[in-house]
């Protein structure tokens, strides 16, 4: 390994830590500015909105301020909360007490992460197979009159595209389930019936990410493509007299992806935006709309948890792409 | 007649396209709607409770009307000013903040530029919705003015790095060097030799600030972070979803402001596009 790429991989891991740091601070921070006592607010928020009818209110108090010493002073709560972080320990919810927040996310994770993983790859190379060919001076007028549509879909937040998606196919055609993860009577267990009920549930919380997407990777790639076309080596390669096609993908598009790598880092944090209203949206069971029921209860502790977890993974996620990066571009790996 | 015959000379040399006007003229469509559209209705009709629920579409309710009896037409009316006016305040906010530290970042260097490069940077890749979420979750009385306010602290980032990277490059220029042998001082230099020829990244910052924007206040207010007793386009949507309207088949309480939503957006975003083409001339002639 060469004295730039370790720089390279301690600046990104530097810059890892920074933000793990900095969403950690905020997220202790924000409510300890506002005056008050942040247990005292938070409870006394959940009993006027009758949300912890059948809970003893003052065992949970208690219980929180012995926990997180609320009357020692401000340096040392923050350095008990890093230390409860350290055993992934995010505190108890307040309207399921006392449900522990790590498990309630540990549920939600997965739900979540297959969703965006899976919506975000096909839009991704979709979207740059499409912009590739819109660049591509052979195809034909057919594909370039889609560029239209494509800026319509960029423009519109992906969330409202939900709404109509669900319209559409689950109101007016009943295709598709309206809402949820899986049928609400459906035992899970591994076989063919749960996996197609997940599937088809997925469906259509899927395709609003997707089609919310596509147009953003298609007109990225189609500029980047532009460009690309114009250098020297594509000349070249035509002059020697290479097959369109090998020009197309070895020489075209292999060059054009890597600015869609780095455009994917940066865009990340924005398709988890939408994605979280998404998936309130479809009520899917994920870290959205645990967020969301957490944000109509005012049940504090789960709001932290969620909002810390989906900055620190995005940050972790950044973190991985940085690491690809210099497989992908041989430029930095020097 | 000046402008007219420089307008007609851009127009002829093909920086102003037919993209920009279009942008422009959607627009400019939705600002005259929410101009003169009180004018036509009674601002009674859309309080709750003021006409008949759940009517569809038809001669008596131009738009139809909500579960909680409210006319959508006059709704619509009074919500599109008020997401319009948090999109721009914020926009103003963060573009202003941002050009301030992007300004200073470029023009000054040193360990001044490094910390506000990387807290910037940072930024920029978290979900802007999780502290977006934070911070709206923890104030009390949620006004439109706030809405904004709290968008715009997240809404400065990109304008600082674009300002940034311009100054950078315009200090270079040979103007600037001449400026400074002349013993213009720092801020001269800054205000009247590299300001001005910042003007078309400022306003295309402007522009994308303001489609965030909104698009945050939207976003947040469709989780019920909103301020919820005003009239605005995302509560709207709020309330739509929280009445099922979309399973009960009321299509005309959420589909007329998505229509208006998905115009700002696409009316944002044509403006940019042409806005750049005006700005940098070598994309004109593509």
């Amino acid at each position: 390994m060469s004295k730039e790429l370790l720089r390279y991989l301690l600046t990104r891991f530097g810059q890892l830590l920074l933000i793990i740091f900095v969403a950690v601070s905020i997220n202790f921070i924000i409510p300890r500015l506002l005056p008050g006592d942040p247990v005292q607010t938070a409870l006394a928020r959940l009993q006027a909105t009758g949300g912890a009818q059948n809970v003893d209110i003052q065992a949970v108090s208690a219980a929180y301020r012995a926990k997180y010493g609320l009357d020692a002073p401000i340096l040392e709560q923050y350095f008990n909360y890093w230390l409860d972080l350290f055993q992934l320990d995010l505190g108890v919810s307040f309207a399921n007490f006392p449900e522990k927040v790590s498990t309630m996310i540990g549920n939600a994770l997965p739900w979540s992460v297959t969703l965006l993983a899976v919506a975000t790859l096909i839009a991704f190379s979709v979207g740059s197979l499409l912009g590739a060919r819109l660049a591509w001076p052979g195809s034909g007028r057919t594909i370039k009159s889609i560029v239209p549509l494509m800026m319509i879909l960029t423009s519109i937040p992906f969330y409202l595209l939900a709404i109509i998606l669900i319209y559409f196919f689950a109101v007016v055609l009943k295709w598709f389930p309206p809402a949820g993860g899986v049928d609400t009577t459906r035992i899970m267990r591994l076989d063919w019936a749960t996996t197609e009920d997940i599937l088809r549930h997925a469906f259509l919380p899927c395709l609003a990410i997707i089609l919310g997407n596509v147009g953003f990777w298609a007109l990225g790639m189609r500029s980047q493509m532009v460009s690309v076309l114009g250098e020297d080596y594509i000349t070249f390669a035509e002059a020697k007299g290479l097959h369109p096609n090998r020009i197309f993908v070895w020489y075209g598009m292999r060059n054009a992806l890597l600015a869609q790598v780095t455009a994917l880092a940066l865009s990340l944090g924005s398709v988890v935006s939408g994605a979280v209203l998404v998936e309130v949206i479809f009520n899917y069971p994920g870290l959205g709309s645990l967020l969301y029921v957490a944000i109509r209860g005012q049940d504090y502790f789960v709001i932290q948890g969620v909002v810390l977890m989906l900055i620190v993974s995005l940050a972790v996620l950044l973190f991985l792409v940085d690491l690809i990066y210099p497989l992908l571009d041989p430029r930095i790996r020097r | 007649m000046n402008l007219l015959s420089s307008l007609r000379r851009n127009y002829e040399q093909g920086r102003i396209s037919g993209v920009l006007l279009l942008g422009l003229g959607i627009l400019a469509a939705i600002l005259l709607f929410s101009a003169i559209g009180p004018f036509f209705v009674d601002a009674v009709n859309a309080q709750v409770g003021a006409v008949r629920p759940r009517k569809p579409p038809g001669p008596e309710y131009f738009l139809g009307t909500d579960s909680q009896g409210r006319d959508m037409w006059t709704l619509l009316i009074y919500a599109t000013p008020n997401t319009l006016k948090m999109g721009l305040i914020a926009g103003f906010i963060g573009v202003g903040f941002g050009t301030a530290l992007g300004l200073i970042a470029g023009h000054f260097g040193g360990i001044v530029d490094a910390v506000i490069r990387v807290i910037s940077d940072a930024l920029l890749t978290v979900p802007a919705i999780a502290i977006l979420v934070i911070i709206a979750g923890n104030i009390d009385r949620m006004t439109t003015l706030v809405m904004a306010l709290v968008v715009a602290s997240l809404g400065w980032m990109f304008t600082t790095r674009t300002v940034r990277a311009q100054v950078l490059t315009i200090r270079e220029k040979s103007y600037v060097e001449v400026a400074r042998v002349n013993g213009e001082s720092q801020w001269e230099i800054l205000f009247t030799e590299i300001m001005p020829n910042l003007m078309p990244y400022i306003v295309a910052s402007f522009v994308g600030t303001v489609s965030g924007s909104i698009l945050a206040v939207i976003g947040l207010e469709a989780l019920g972070l909103g301020a919820l007793d005003e009239m605005t386009l995302g509560n709207t949507i709020y309330w739509s979803q929280q009445s099922s309207a979309v399973l009960r088949g009321y299509w005309w309480w959420w589909g007329p402001p998505i229509v208006v939503i998905a115009a700002i957006f696409i009316g944002l975003f044509l403006t940019s596009v042409g806005f750049d083409r005006f700005a940098n001339p070598k994309l004109a002639k593509r």
